[in-house]
């Protein structure tokens, strides 16, 4: 089976669980900005939670089936039509055989995963179908959707029995959003001290920020939500500002550069990097901050390795019991 | 956002050039520093500059523990001076992820490895000059050098690969003859061809792929650095040694 693209969307990626172990070549990471809302849409449609979905960045594609086969979305809240009826995501939805899935603009948040039954196949480059934009290579031919891509669609939709006959047909119960998709502002992000200190101190803490037109899946930039002429602070500067030497970064990172604007980097982060590192952004808050948008506000709360630890042991077991309750849906009743 | 990141500093401002030889040790060696890099990973320091003696260490010591790497070890990233080793915490039930990590590394110290022998040379044949690289003239200038003899100095050495990073298959070498250090350019340029060999400072280095760059752009090689569908997808690894060899065009 296949998917055509009608339209692609503003940014549109296929995106797995990244690239890990190439990172010695220079090689990113990439993968989804939010594994946990991916891995959701995964069992919703009876996939591998690691299976590649498509990223969809504030306004989606418009796909059209060739065969019947059951989707989810998860993630933001997006605009998302069947043959033109509104359907609400965080659902299994079967769509009958050649349906257009529309997805629309963003309504709050920023980004969302799209899964369907079979899953997403593209060639493995480095044991990923990730999409390495910098790059230019895995997913599709390396780059975002354009219109006329055909995207190839694995076999498990034939193992699932889905009936073209049915038609389209929406699932009666959800879940629920992750609880780390807060919609509120500012967007609480818990961040361990990195190594290199900053003046002030705690200036990264104390001050709320906004994300930056000039962030993408690299990195957030962020800047001060008030202005030194209103408040008389001066920028957050890193306390050594000495040159320094390229050394490893990973996704999380927050850098300082001499201008006082932290980068937050994100799953497309570059593999080294020669500012000083003040803090990490913890990976169960990675969802979170997958979810921002330019404009929008954020503040910083410090926490010990131990508390990231046990957040993301929290999240874990909060997917694997999602994971047990979907499969006993799923058993009870075939739709 | 490619000011995301920042290729590292010159060696001129951060250290003496690192013109002399990796056998050339003078200085006593310290233990490398081992400090965590967020939740999930350990960097260790083996020297704050860009010098062949500290690069060596990172090498040696990548080699050794990427040979015996325990289930927990998910990637091991080499830089100029300083390496991190990265760890799945989920693989490991201790309180302390990365206290298992510390341990076994410590274990595994001091470095006393030498580079590994299997290192490889690897030449790189390059057009200089000409539309290939536009900046050989000004480099040549700068080094008050004929644009002749800057192609004799540079394809005259062999450098080795401190790392690979700012790109996929991107490699920064060390070696350069401090002669033709040169700053980048104040502007980068909007396109830099696949295979520019380019100077930035002590640094020499050569462009995977097309894309921005502010690199002194002074030849190209046809060399494919980097391609995914290889079963070796980076043509360097960190450490290996590189000579280039000046060609002529359209041979």
């Amino acid at each position: 089976m296949s998917v055509l693209v009608l339209a692609p969307g503003a940014l549109t990626t296929l995106q797995d669980r990244g690239r890990v172990g190439s990172r010695a070549l220079g090689v990113g990471v990439a993968g989804a900005l939010d594994p946990y809302s991916s891995a959701i849409a995964n069992l919703l449609v009876g996939n591998p939670v690691a299976a590649a979905t498509l990223e969809i960045t504030l306004s989606g594609p418009k796909l059209r089936l060739s065969q019947a086969a059951r989707i989810a979305l998860c993630g933001g809240d997006f605009d998302l039509r069947i043959d033109g009826t509104a359907v609400a995501g965080w659902r299994r939805v079967t769509v009958p055989a050649g349906a257009t899935v529309a997805i629309g603009g963003c309504r709050r948040c920023a980004r969302a995963w799209l899964a369907i039954s079979g899953g997403f196949r593209a060639p493995r480059r480095m044991d990923s179908l990730s999409t390495d934009l910098r790059g230019g290579f895995g997913g599709i031919d390396g780059r975002a959707l354009v219109a006329g891509d055909v995207l190839d669609i694995g076999d498990a939709g034939v193992a699932m029995n889905i009936r073209d006959a049915d038609g389209m047909d929406v699932a009666r119960w959800w879940i629920d959003r992750s609880p780390d998709l807060a919609f509120g502002q500012p967007a609480r992000i818990h961040a361990i001290a990195g190594a290199d200190a900053c003046v002030p101190k705690d200036g990264l803490f104390a001050r709320e920020w906004r994300v930056t037109a000039d962030s993408n899946r690299q990195g957030l930039r962020l800047e001060p939500t008030t202005t030194r002429a209103s408040t008389g602070e001066a920028p957050l500067r890193p306390a050594d500002l000495r040159e320094r030497i390229s050394e490893p970064v990973a996704p999380g990172t927050i850098q300082l550069p001499p201008d006082g604007q932290p980068i937050v980097l994100l799953a497309d982060a570059q593999t080294h990097g020669g500012y000083p590192r003040i803090a990490h952004a913890i990976q169960a808050d990675w969802p979170r901050l997958a979810q921002l948008r330019p404009g929008d506000r954020l503040r910083f709360e410090a926490c010990s390795r131990e508390d990231a630890w046990q957040a993301r042991r929290a999240q874990a077991q909060r997917l694997a019991r999602i994971a047990l309750a979907i499969a006993a849906r799923a058993a009870q009743r075939p739709s | 956002m490619t000011s995301g990141r920042r290729p590292p500093a010159s060696a001129a401002a951060a250290s003496p050039a690192p013109s002399q030889s990796p056998s050339a040790r003078a200085t006593p060696r310290v233990a490398p520093t081992i400090e965590a890099l967020g939740e999930q990973a350990l960097l260790l320091r083996f020297g704050d500059t860009i010098d062949p003696d500290s690069n060596a260490r990172v090498q040696a010591f990548a080699h050794r523990i990427g040979a015996q790497r325990p289930n927990w070890l998910v990637d091991i990233v080499p830089a100029y001076a300083s390496l991190a080793v990265f760890v799945d915490v989920a693989v490991t039930p201790a309180r302390d992820p990365l206290q298992v990590a510390r341990d076994w590394l410590q274990a595994r110290l001091p470095d006393d490895a030498r580079v590994p022998e299997t290192s490889r040379l690897l030449e790189i044949p390059v057009h200089y000059g000409g539309s290939d690289g536009p900046d050989l003239d000004a480099l040549a200038a700068h080094a008050g050098l004929s644009p002749d003899a800057v192609i004799a100095r540079h394809a005259g050495r062999e450098y080795t690969v401190a790392m690979l990073g700012f790109a996929p298959g991107f490699p920064y070498l060390l070696g350069l003859d401090p002669a033709l250090a040169m700053p980048r350019l104040a502007t980068p340029r909007r396109e830099v061809a696949a295979g520019s060999v380019g100077i930035a400072g002590m640094q020499t280095g050569i462009y995977p792929r097309r894309g921005p760059g502010g690199w002194r752009i002074i030849g190209r090689t046809e060399l494919s650095l980097f391609d995914p569908l290889r079963a070796a997808p980076s043509l360097l690894a960190a450490g290996d040694r590189v000579r280039f060899v000046a060609i002529d065009s359209a041979s």
